[in-house]
Formats: C-alpha cells, structure tokens, sequence
C-alpha cells in the first residue's frame, strides 16, 4: 500500500468515530486534535479500529506516531505492507 | 413539619406508540398498540415494544455511538420534558437541577454486545471495547442526560427493578423539598429490549407473552393471558417546588400527594399482596385522601397468570366495594412492559384524564379473569369519569419491591 493509501484508511476510520466532522478539510501535516474534536477516547478508537478491521496493533508508546495523517501514513505504512506480504 | 408542594411541570416521553404525551395520549383513547416482532439475538422473532424517536433531534452522532440506548433514551425525554415546561437548557440553574432516572437494570446491553463482538476475535479481550465501563455504570443514562444538557447538579440512577420509574417521581419530590435541588429531571427509562438476557430469563421462568398478533399479546386480566411483553421506553418529568412554578408561569400537570415505598421481604419475584396493600394504604394515607377520593388507579399488572390476581387482591383489600368513583385500567396492554420507564409511562398515559375526564382503557380483555373482576375496571372502550382529581399509580418489582404514587388534580 501507499502512504496515501493508508492515509485514507485512517480517514475512513475518522469518519466512523466522528460522525459530526467534516474532514474535508484536514489537514495533513497539523496534529489530527487541533483540527477536530477528537478527545483520548476518541483516538483508542482508532488504536482499537486498526486492531479489529486490520490486525495493525499500535503499541502505547508509539501512539505519538498518530498525530498527524502525515505521521500516521509514515508510521502505518510498513505495518500494512509488513502484513501484506505475509498474507 | 410542613413539606413543600411539588408540581409536575413537564412531560417527555417516548413509547411504542408514541412520541409525545399529545400523541401517547391519542393512541391510548383510541385503542392503537404497538407491539412489534424483534429478532433477539440467539432466540430469533419474539414480541416488543420498540420505540421510534429520533436520537438525532437532540444528540450528536458521536454521541449516539458513544452512549447507550438508555442514554439516548433518556436525553430524548428530558430535552422533550425541558421544551415541554418552556425551558431550555440554557435556562436552567444547573448547578442547582437535579436528575433522577429509575432503572430496571442497566449494563446487560453493552456487556452482551461486547460479549458478542470479541466472540468474532476468538473471544480474544484485546478488543474489548474501552466504551464498556462509561457505558455500563449503573449512573450511566443520568449521567448521558447531564452531559448533553451541561447540568451540574446531582445526576444519578435508581435501580428499582419495575418501580423504577415511580422512584423517579419519588426521589425527586424528596430532594426538592430537602433543598438539595431547586429543579428536578426524573422518572424511568429502559433499553431491556436490546439484551436477550431479559427474553430468555422471562422465558426460562415462562413469563414471556406469545400471541399470532403482537398487538393482542399483552393482556392483563384477561382470562388467557400468558405473560409479559417487553418493551423499550421512556418518561421524564420536570418537577418544581409550587411557589417556583408558579412564579415563572409554568402549566401545572398535577401535584404530588403521596407516597409509599415497601419491601415484600418474602421472595425473588412472587409477589406480597399483603405488602402491596400496605404500601398502596399508606400511600393513601400520607396523601391525607379516603381510598373513595382515588378517581383511577393504573394497575402494575403485566398480564402473568399469578401476578395480576395478587394486585386485584391487594387493591381490594383498601378499596372493596365503597368506591364507586373509583377507576381501574392497565397502560401495559398497549405498550407491553416498559420495564424501568413503567410506572412513569403509565403515570404519563394517565394525568390528561385530570383535564378530559376521560379515563384510558385496558385493552384486550375478551373475557375478564373472574379473579380480576374489581368493581371499575375500564375494559376496552375509555369511560367518561364524573371527576378525576386523584390518581394513584402502582409499580412494584422483582425482590419485592413496591411503590405507590399519588397524584392530585392542581388547586391552589
């Protein structure tokens, strides 16, 4: 997959758990909370959501990583194309 | 000591068959049930009462897939019961609203919901959902209620098993006239129909209705009634000091007389109609009325065979044969068993008789159990009352527990 490929798996998954934003305007390198309502519950939904539709889990340490939909792309990345080649 | 007066000055409900008290109400003159067949999740098609309201008219998306159907349920009641007594949220004191919600039980939803999805992941707890704690704490529906309307006040639940909704009513009387509230927000709600876990322990005791037609399957003291259909609801009130209600103008639905809450101390879910009748008594009594001043009493009944005997034989007991003024119905024939929102539905079915005198029937009574045949039972048609200014409400629940609502026609 392509970082922008999994950048619109991570968006998919934003629309889901905020239903009320429109995310049309993101944007992709400022801190995903800056820009939208999404509080610490809000963001264990994405952990848990890579976990159950795509068997990616994010250890608490690297949850940083997920700030931005740029650093969610460079850090998912190689963690979809890693499971890919083992499937 | 003397006890402040307090006035109901709202009404929010949603029920089977009905969305507002105006269409509530309609539906209960006119004989309209609701009764659906739900797929129950292991059990397939059985009997509810569902509900129809829109969660979106006053929640978020987020919030509806974050909260639980009592919380939804419950924010919906309240925002219609606010709007209903002309406030808005905004309006409101809130440090100084308090918000009491009668609960059968709560928890059994998301913990089979959560049971059933990691059931997909090998039952692997890693996807456990980190929702199920906010979601299943007993104050959860209160507590939803409190955060979409910014209130800071007191907001908790009252687990009740089927009183629940009259302890709603009944706490809330008392926390206003303890001071501890200026304004209350309280009755009952319930999701029940969302766990099979209520189907299949109603069935496994064969308490669960079965009818070829949903909307003939609950009927109390029919002679062939065979059980309980559950059902989904909810009924809030805004209840107030008198002074306060009248200073601000507020319509006045009725007033609190009285009360009484008791406890069987006898078994699991056999009823006490000797407790029953000292609890409706005395509730008679602290509201300073003679059983003859009681214009209806809207029955507990759920239409199981034993159940429905042993509260005519309680309501018996106080009321005899002297009270020829005295109405009887059942609001379940209608909307099934709305569980925690019981006794506030029902009350809520009942207060416009004080205005229309008309008193709602019990439906799908085809031939009256000679052990329920109490002297004014309204049977299928409403009868028009000579007076209604008192009506006393029963709602009593598993582990014995009982209570009696009294409320009164508004004079000044």
């Amino acid at each position: 997959m392509t970082k922008d490929e999994v950048k619109q798996v991570v968006l998919g998954i934003i629309a889901d758990i905020a239903p009320d934003e429109d995310l049309s305007t993101l944007k992709p390198d400022v801190r995903l909370r800056d820009q939208m309502q999404l509080d610490s519950m809000d963001f264990l939904d994405i952990v848990m959501e890579l976990r159950k539709r795509h068997g990616i889990e994010v250890p608490e340490k690297d949850y940083p990583q997920l700030a931005t939909l740029d650093s969610c792309g460079d850090y998912l990345t190689p963690k979809f194309n890693a499971l890919a080649s083992k499937s | 000591m003397s006890l402040s007066r307090i006035v109901i000055t709202g009404v929010g409900l949603t029920a089977p068959n009905g969305n507002s008290l105006a269409e509530f109400r309609g539906n209960l003159l006119s004989g309209v049930a609701r009764i659906a067949r739900m797929e129950i999740r292991y059990m397939g098609p059985h009997l509810a009462g569902v509900c129809n309201f829109d969660p979106l008219r006053h929640q978020k998306r987020k919030e509806v897939r974050v909260g639980t159907r009592a919380g939804s349920i419950g924010i919906y009641c309240a925002r219609e019961a606010l709007a209903d007594a002309g406030l808005s949220a905004d309006a409101l004191r809130k440090d100084r609203t308090g918000i009491f919600v009668g609960i059968t039980e709560h928890g059994n939803v998301e913990t089979e919901n959560e049971i059933y999805a990691i059931s997909k992941f090998g039952y692997d707890t890693k996807f456990w959902s980190h929702y199920h704690n906010p979601r299943t704490v007993a104050n959860n529906p209160a507590g939803e209620i409190s955060l979409n309307l910014g209130s800071t006040g007191p907001a908790y639940t009252i687990g009740a098993a089927c009183a629940a909704g009259n302890l709603g009513l009944i706490h809330a009387t008392q926390m206003l006239r303890l001071g501890e509230v200026d304004f209350a927000i309280c009755g009952g709600v319930s999701e029940s129909i969302h766990t099979f876990g209520i189907f299949a322990g109603f069935k496994s005791q064969n308490a669960l209705a079965h009818h070829e037609d949903p909307n003939r399957a609950s009927r109390p003291f029919d002679k062939s009634r065979n059980g309980i259909v559950i059902s989904e609801g909810g009924a809030l009130y805004t209840l107030e000091r008198l002074e306060d209600a009248v200073r601000r103008g507020a319509k006045i639905y009725g007033e609190i007389a009285g009360y009484c809450v008791n406890s069987d101390a006898s078994d699991y879910v056999l009823p006490n109609p000797g407790r029953q009748a000292e609890c409706v008594r005395e509730a008679v009594a602290r509201s300073g009325l003679l059983p003859s001043d009681i214009h209806i009493i809207n029955t507990h009944a759920t239409a199981t065979p034993m159940g429905d005997i042993q509260e005519c034989e309680a309501i018996r007991a106080v009321f005899g044969e002297g009270c020829p003024d005295t109405h009887i119905n059942n609001t379940k024939s209608f909307i099934g068993h709305a569980m925690g929102a019981a006794g506030a539905l029902e009350l809520a079915g009942n207060l416009p008789s004080f205005e229309d005198r008309v008193v709602h029937p019990t439906i799908n009574v085809d031939e009256l159990d000679p052990a329920c045949a109490l002297p004014g039972l309204v049977l299928n048609q409403p009868r028009k009352a000579e007076r209604v200014d008192a009506i006393l409400n029963n709602s009593f629940g598993m582990l014995g527990i009982n209570s009696t609502l009294i409320v009164r026609r508004f004079e000044r």
